[in-house]
């Protein structure tokens, strides 16, 4: 769980449902003395990239590049049904016609698509049925980064999809749900389990020529999570995935499908963090949603994907596409990501509220330093009648990077009496970060209403100075500073993710302030 | 409590204090007055530790501590406190929470519990009727959409719920209405003791009339050049600072 992720004594009180932090400096770094320009504002240590090792594991590998040979060879070795080759198939075909969308504020290198490697997996000899099975060295990997998935069982009550390059590792709680009639389990598993799902749900929110990554998505994914509620079922877990890469040269190009039924509700969070390369790594994932009537989604992400080095160099590229379908009377989904990590960051967490009544939620907070680009945002598409949206992005640009919040409302003809609120709130941490805003409304009818509203601020020497003043340190200024701007956000994420999204941004931003 | 000796300082390589002298005991109210640009404000922060002034002589003792290597909240920490000429505006962070950390980091400074928000509210209700602060101020962020009379009376209270040994009061009755006024100086006079020092910038005579100071110093171009008792200011609220100046020079 996240909380392991980051290892990290707590001192957190929570009291009247509000956060109260007492931070404790993780180093014993002394203050720079006062006396000179460069002070206490400037700290010393930037905290390194704590997830940047790398696992030696034996895995196995299919040759670099992309034709239908290496999907043809995917598709067998997950030993999938003719129909799922045909899906592949068809969605490379349609690829290889498409071009790399230049639209984005964003500047980066195209990556050569023949020089990734598109399925990596550690070497297993059978197929494993418990985490006994699993190889040790892996286990030792989601170890270090805080994620043992034993204990997951004891202490948290969640049940943890570990994604290690492309396989599904371990889906633990598997059989608890399973009373309840809930399916969690990795995507290649469905396809085997459940191939009737799949072909029913499978693309119909994303399909496959929705662009250019979802077409190569589409084409070679090789695992993600699969999680299925039946009707009237509240999931009595939260359930997690927790990816990351660790193979260099390949991409990472999962695939998560989540279906509610009637009258159904699931919270599920998604946690990812990547090793240290100089080279840029490919993450295109899609995440499907679909709620059906009077059923709810949760979707939270906390993504710490490694973000490149103070000179921009390596770094993932995070270009995702996910969408909720709010296909029932009544129906909700609600996004909420942190975005702290990624080299690139290219996401637009969507709804389309078809049913009526339905609602769709965004909450973001993106936060960009260094070299780091993100242009994030959302689609609230209102179809049915007296739908709802409402949309809470926070941006904090830091170093020299580039924070943009894309976001589209739209209002359909049908979607009468439909509501939207939005608002995107930007921080500028440095003098030479940048902030940029591009909301996009369309009303096609009459009787819906949206508000917008936007505000830019900056942390200043003078705010720092006035916490310090008061005996504050730096760290926790800093920290107080930052969850104040994103409170409205992170009050959206389940509680441990909140307290760890907190403490996520404060390490994230250190030295950066001036 | 206090001993500054000789203290040249400057900013973006201007010096602005030239040499100042200034010696404060335990229980002493001291004022300091000048003309715009004299560095009254740039003392109020050089003795805070603002990272915008680099301190290139002299000393500053501190409870006989030289603190010119300590970073501003360490300052803070030994019990120095400042309430801004201009305070800022802090969105996204309430007044009670801040409020409630800084007096945590007092209290584990001097060894004592901690506090929750329930036993702070019990603390900090009495300093908001001294202040003349109302309830609802907790709520809102630091400073956000305040007036600049609301923002003073802030800081009183913040002075009186962190307690320090040695506050400085920048500037703390410009814009001050007569009732807003009264309200401050008796934040002021009951936070007072003989245990404590206070250094009161001010270019009027009307805070004076009610916190009665022991010692008026007046400064000019970066130094103090005249001090003398209460009736100081009279002479200057008659006569203005030229003569003054003059009658040194």
């Amino acid at each position: 769980m996240f909380i392991r992720f980051l290892k990290l004594k707590r001192f957190y009180l929570i009291i009247n449902n509000k956060t109260s932090c007492l931070y404790k400096s993780l180093d014993d770094q002394k203050i720079m003395n006062a006396k000179t320009k460069e002070t206490s504002l400037e700290i010393l240590v930037n905290k390194p990239y704590k997830y940047g090792f790398r696992t030696k594991v034996e895995t196995d590998i299919i040759q670099k590049g992309l034709n239908e040979e290496v999907i043809n060879l995917i598709s067998q070795k997950k030993n999938e049904p003719t129909f799922m080759l045909n899906f592949r198939l068809k969605s490379f075909e349609k690829w290889k016609k498409m071009s790399e969308p230049k639209w984005a504020y964003l500047d980066y290198s195209v990556t050569n698509y023949q020089e990734i490697r598109y399925y990596s997996a550690p070497k297993k000899k059978k197929k494993l049925n418990s985490l006994d099975e699993v190889d040790p060295e892996l286990i030792q990997a989601f170890e270090k980064l805080g994620i043992s998935l034993n204990e997951q069982k004891k202490l948290t009550n969640v049940a943890v999809d570990a994604v290690f390059d492309s396989v599904s590792i371990g889906t633990t709680f598997k059989e608890e749900l399973a009373k309840f009639g809930v399916i969690f389990c990795s995507i290649s598993d469905a396809i085997q389990l459940y191939p009737e799902l799949i072909k029913t749900y499978l693309g119909t929110v994303i399909p496959y020529g929705d662009n250019f990554f979802t077409a190569l998505n589409s084409a070679v994914f090789t695992d993600g999570s699969f999680c299925y509620i039946p009707k009237n079922v509240k999931c009595p877990l939260e359930l997690s995935t927790y990816f990351r890469i660790n193979d260099e040269e390949s991409g990472q190009f999962e695939r998560t499908l989540i279906i509610a039924e009637e009258n159904s509700n699931v919270s599920y969070l998604e946690g990812c963090t990547a090793p240290k390369y100089d080279t840029n790594q490919l993450h295109a994932a899609i995440v499907e949603l679909i709620a059906l009537d009077n059923a709810s989604i949760k979707y939270s992400t906390v993504q710490n994907w490694y973000s490149g080095d103070e000179t921009g160099k390596g770094g993932i590229y995070n270009f995702v596409t996910k969408r909720g379908l709010c296909a029932g009377k009544n129906s909700k989904i609600s996004w909420t990501q942190v975005e702290t990590g990624s080299a690139v960051t290219w996401k637009y967490p969507s709804c389309v509220l078809v049913g009526d009544s339905s609602n769709g939620e965004f909450y973001s907070v993106a936060l960009t330093n260094n070299y780091q680009q993100a242009d994030t945002g959302t689609k609230m598409l209102h179809v049915g009648k007296e739908t709802r949206s409402r949309i809470i992005s926070k941006g904090i640009s830091a170093g020299n990077s580039r924070n943009s919040y894309r976001g589209l409302v739209r209002m359909y003809p049908k979607a009468a009496n439909s509501r939207n609120y939005s608002q995107c709130d930007s921080l500028l941490i440095s003098n030479k970060s940048c902030a940029s805003t591009f909301p996009y409304i369309k009303v096609e009818n009459s009787t819906s209403l949206i508000e917008h509203e936007a505000t830019t601020s900056k942390i200043g020497e003078e705010q720092l100075f006035y916490l310090l003043q008061r005996g504050i340190d730096v760290e926790q200024a800093i920290g107080l500073l930052i969850s104040g701007f994103c409170r409205e956000v992170f009050t959206e994420l389940p509680m441990e993710f909140a307290l760890e999204a907190d403490r996520l941004l404060s390490l994230k931003l250190e030295g950066s302030v001036g | 409590m206090l001993e500054i000796k000789d203290l040249k300082a400057s900013t973006d390589d201007k010096e602005i204090l030239k040499g100042l002298n200034l010696t404060i005991n335990k229980g002493e109210i001291h004022a300091i007055m000048g003309t715009n640009g004299s560095g009254k404000s740039t003392l109020s922060k050089v003795l805070t530790g603002h990272p915008a002034y680099a301190v290139n002589e002299g000393k500053i003792l501190f409870e006989e501590e030289d603190i010119i290597d300590l970073s501003p909240d360490e300052r803070a920490q030994l019990g120095i406190f400042l309430a801004f000429q201009y305070p800022v505006e802090i969105p996204g962070v309430s007044n009670e929470e801040f409020l409630r950390i800084a007096y945590n980091i007092r209290q584990k400074y001097k060894k004592l519990e901690e506090v929750n928000p329930i036993q702070f509210f019990d603390i900090v209700k009495p300093k908001l009727d001294l202040s003349g602060v109302s309830i609802e101020f907790l709520n809102r962020n630091i400073n956000e959409g305040f007036s600049g009379g609301e923002k003073k009376r802030n800081e009183i209270l913040q002075m009186c719920v962190l307690d320090p040994k040695l506050a400085i009061l920048d500037e703390t009755d410009s814009g001050l209405d007569i009732d807003a006024l009264k309200a401050v100086s008796n934040g002021i006079n009951s936070f007072m003791n003989e245990d404590k020092s206070l250094i009161l910038i001010t270019h009027y005579q009307r805070l004076l009339d009610y916190v009665k100071p022991d010692f008026i110093h007046i400064m000019y171009n970066g130094r103090i050049v005249k001090t003398g008792g209460a009736d100081l200011a009279f002479t200057l609220e008659n006569e203005g600072y030229e003569s003054i100046l003059a009658s040194v020079n």
